[in-house]
C-alpha cells in the first residue's frame, strides 16, 4: 500500500510499505477515506519528537471503512468508522473508569519504559506518533491496524459525509474536554489562548457548554476570524496587552476559566531527552511557558484552568503562587476520546456541531508531503489539510 | 552494617526491593545460600482480575512462556518439579529444573533451582486483593546468583542487561494477557513471531 512515511526533519515521503494484516484477535483492518494533518504532526516534521525511526507511517486522525477484522472484534466488514487516536484496551482500571489516555495495557511492554522514566507513569499507545507512544503505524495511509477495534472505533450512520465526522478521532472531542475542564457555569467567561484546531473546538464548544462569553487570544488574523465566526470576542496579542484587556472585559475580576491551547512546542517525552528538552526549552520554550504563566496570573481566585495544550518536558518558572493563593484548580491530560465519541456525534447529526468550517485544504493522500509543507509555512491560512486516498494526484 | 541497614529498611511498610541500600539486601541474601553475590529484581503490578484466576494462571507454570520473551518453555517433571528452558544468546538456550518450595492457594508461589543449576535462582509471586473493585496486586520477586565462568559471559547479556526493565516488561506483558486476552503489539503484520 501507499503511505506517508517519516524520514528525518522536514523530509516526509509517499512509498510503497507492506498491507497491514491482523495480529492480534481483537484487531480491525480499515481502508482510509479521510485522514488529516493535525498540528502535533508538525513537531513531529520539525523532529521535535524522540524515539522516531525512519519509515514510521504518521497520522492520527482518521476515519475509514472496515475490510478485515479478527475473531474477537465486533465491527463488520463495510463499516464507515471513525477511530480515536488514542489506542484503549477497555478492560484496565483505567478505561473502565473511562480515563481512556490512561490505558495500561496498549503501549506494547518494551515501549512503555520510556514514558515511565521521564514521567512516572507509561504513556498510552497512540497512532502514529513514536515509538514511544507504542510505535503504531499511523493513518496517513491507504490501510491501518486498528487494535482493541471492539473498544475504540465508532460507527458512523450513512448520510454522514467524512467532512463532517472526521475530527471525531482527535481535535473535537480534544476542545470539547478542554471546555468541560473548566466546569462552566451561567454567567461565566472564558478565555482561550491559541486559535489552533483545538482552540477554536474549544471555543465552540465552550460556548455550547453554557458560557457567558468567550475571548480567544491568536495572532494568526484569519484564525482570529474563525474564532469571532464562532461567537467569540478576540485578542490579538501583537496589538492589545492581554491581562490588561482581560481585566477590563471582565470587571477587573478576570475570566472564571482559562484554556491554555497552545502548549509547549519542546516536547521531552524520555528520560534520554529530557537534556535536549531543557535545551530547546531555553531557546524556544520561554513563550511557550509564557502563555501557562500568562492564564495562572490572569484567572480570577478560585478560577479553573484546563490545559489541552501539549506539555512534554520541564516547566520553569511557573507562578505556583499564584495557583495556591488565589485558590485555582488545573485539569489536563490527552484527550479520552472513546468517551466523548457518543455524545459529540450526535451533536454532529442532530446539526449543534459542524466543524467543517475548519478545513482549508482537500489534497490527494500522494501530495501529502505538499500539505506538510503548506501547513508549516503558512499557519494562518493552512487552518486544516484533510487527505483522500482515493483521489488521484493529478485531480488536485 | 548490612544487617542494620536492612532492619531499618524493614521499619517502613514496604518491600525489600524497594530498600535504598540494595547492595546490603543482596549481600545479606548470598550470605544466607552462600552464593558469590546476589541480584534481587522485583516489581508489583495490578491487574484487574480475580486473585483467583490469577494464581491457577501462574500455577501452571507452563503459562509462563506466554508471556517471558526470554523463557521458551517450563515443563512439569510433576506437579511441584519443572523444567525451565530459557533462551541465551546466539541461538543457545540454558536449562535448570526447579522446585516449588512454598505454595497457598490463591495467595502466594515460591520456587528455587535445584542443586546443580547452571544459574542459581529462587522466585515468588504473592496475590493480594487491591483496595475494593481494584484488582489484584501481584508482587514478584526473582533472586539469582549472577553466573560467573564462560557460561557466565554467555548468559550474562540476557540476565544482567537492565534486569529490572526485564522483570517490568514481562509483568507488563502478564497484565496485557490477562486483562485484555492479548498481548499487546504495533506490529501490523504476521511475518514477525508474536506473543
Amino acid at each position: 500500500m501507499r503511505a506517508l512515511t517519516w524520514h528525518g526533519k522536514h523530509d516526509v515521503r509517499m512509498d510503497t510499505v507492506p498491507d497491514p494484516q491482523i495480529v492480534n484477535p481483537r484487531d480491525a483492518i480499515i481502508k482510509i477515506t479521510s485522514t488529516a494533518i493535525c498540528g502535533s504532526d508538525l513537531h513531529l516534521y520539525d523532529s521535535m519528537i524522540p524515539s522516531m525511526e525512519k519509515g514510521d507511517i504518521l497520522g492520527h486522525e482518521f476515519m475509514g471503512e472496515v475490510v478485515e477484522t479478527g475473531p474477537g472484534s465486533t465491527l463488520r466488514k463495510g463499516q464507515r468508522v471513525v477511530v480515536p487516536f488514542v489506542i484503549a484496551c477497555g478492560k484496565c482500571f483505567h478505561c473502565e473508569k473511562q480515563q481512556f489516555s490512561g490505558c495500561e495495557n496498549s503501549n506494547p511492554s518494551d515501549t512503555q519504559d520510556l514514558g515511565e522514566i521521564a514521567y512516572g507513569a507509561p504513556m498510552t499507545g497512540l497512532f502514529g506518533y513514536s515509538h514511544m507512544t507504542g510505535g503504531y503505524a499511523g493513518g496517513q495511509a491507504e490501510y491501518v491496524r486498528v487494535p482493541y477495534s471492539d473498544v475504540g472505533p465508532i460507527v458512523i450512520p450513512d448520510g454522514l459525509e467524512d467532512d463532517k465526522v472526521l475530527f471525531l478521532s482527535d481535535i473535537l472531542p480534544t476542545g470539547w474536554m478542554a471546555a468541560e475542564n473548566c466546569q462552566i457555569e451561567p454567567g461565566d467567561t472564558v478565555a482561550v489562548w491559541g486559535c489552533g484546531p483545538v482552540g477554536l473546538f474549544a471555543i465552540q464548544s465552550a460556548l455550547i457548554q453554557g458560557a457567558h462569553k468567550v475571548i480567544a487570544i491568536d495572532h494568526h488574523p484569519h484564525r482570529l476570524e474563525l474564532a469571532r465566526s464562532l461567537g467569540a470576542r478576540v485578542l490579538n496579542y501583537h496589538d492589545v496587552k492581554v491581562r490588561e484587556a482581560l481585566m477590563a472585559m471582565t470587571g477587573g475580576i478576570g475570566p472564571d476559566a482559562c484554556i491554555d491551547a497552545v502548549g509547549m512546542e519542546s516536547h521531552g517525552f524520555s528520560i534520554d531527552n529530557v537534556v535536549d528538552a531543557v535545551k530547546v526549552a531555553t531557546r524556544i520554550g520561554t513563550d511557550r511557558a509564557h502563555v501557562l504563566r500568562e492564564v495562572l496570573m490572569a484567572c480570577r481566585t478560585g478560577g479553573r484552568v484546563s490545559v489541552p495544550g501539549v506539555y512534554g518536558g520541564m516547566g520553569d518558572k511557573i507562578p505556583i503562587g499564584a495557583l495556591m493563593e488565589k485558590g485555582l484548580q488545573i485539569r489536563t491530560g490527552q484527550t479520552h476520546v472513546q468517551k466523548y465519541l457518543r455524545p459529540l456525534l450526535d451533536l454532529i447529526g442532530e446539526g449543534v456541531i459542524d466543524t467543517t468550517f475548519l478545513i482549508s485544504h482537500r489534497l490527494p493522500l500522494e501530495s501529502a508531503p505538499d500539505g506538510y509543507k503548506m501547513f508549516k509555512e503558512n499557519q494562518n491560512e493552512v487552518t486544516k489539510v484533510v487527505l483522500k486516498p482515493d483521489w488521484q494526484k493529478e485531480a488536485a | 552494617m548490612s544487617e542494620e541497614t536492612i532492619g531499618r529498611a524493614l521499619q517502613s511498610d514496604a518491600p525489600l526491593t524497594a530498600a535504598v541500600h540494595q547492595r546490603d539486601v543482596a549481600h545479606e541474601i548470598a550470605e544466607e545460600r552462600g552464593w558469590h553475590e546476589a541480584a534481587l529484581v522485583g516489581r508489583t503490578v495490578t491487574v484487574n482480575r480475580p486473585r483467583a484466576e490469577l494464581y491457577a494462571f501462574w500455577r501452571d507454570f507452563r503459562n509462563l512462556a506466554r508471556f517471558m520473551e526470554s523463557v521458551e518453555s517450563i515443563t512439569p517433571s510433576d506437579d511441584r518439579r519443572w523444567r525451565w528452558v530459557v533462551k541465551a544468546p546466539a541461538g543457545k538456550t540454558v536449562a535448570w529444573d526447579s522446585v516449588i518450595t512454598d505454595e497457598v492457594d490463591n495467595e502466594l508461589l515460591a520456587w528455587e533451582s535445584v542443586e546443580g543449576a547452571d544459574i542459581k535462582n529462587f522466585g515468588r509471586v504473592e496475590f493480594r486483593d487491591g483496595p475494593p473493585g481494584r484488582g489484584t496486586e501481584v508482587t514478584a520477586t526473582i533472586v539469582y546468583e549472577p553466573p560467573g565462568g564462560d557460561l557466565g559471559k554467555l548468559i550474562a547479556k540476557l540476565f544482567q542487561k537492565e534486569p529490572k526493565i526485564q522483570a517490568r516488561r514481562e509483568l507488563r506483558r502478564f497484565k496485557q494477557l490477562m486483562e485484555t486476552g492479548e498481548i499487546s503489539t504495533a506490529k501490523t503484520t504476521n511475518a514477525a513471531p508474536q506473543g
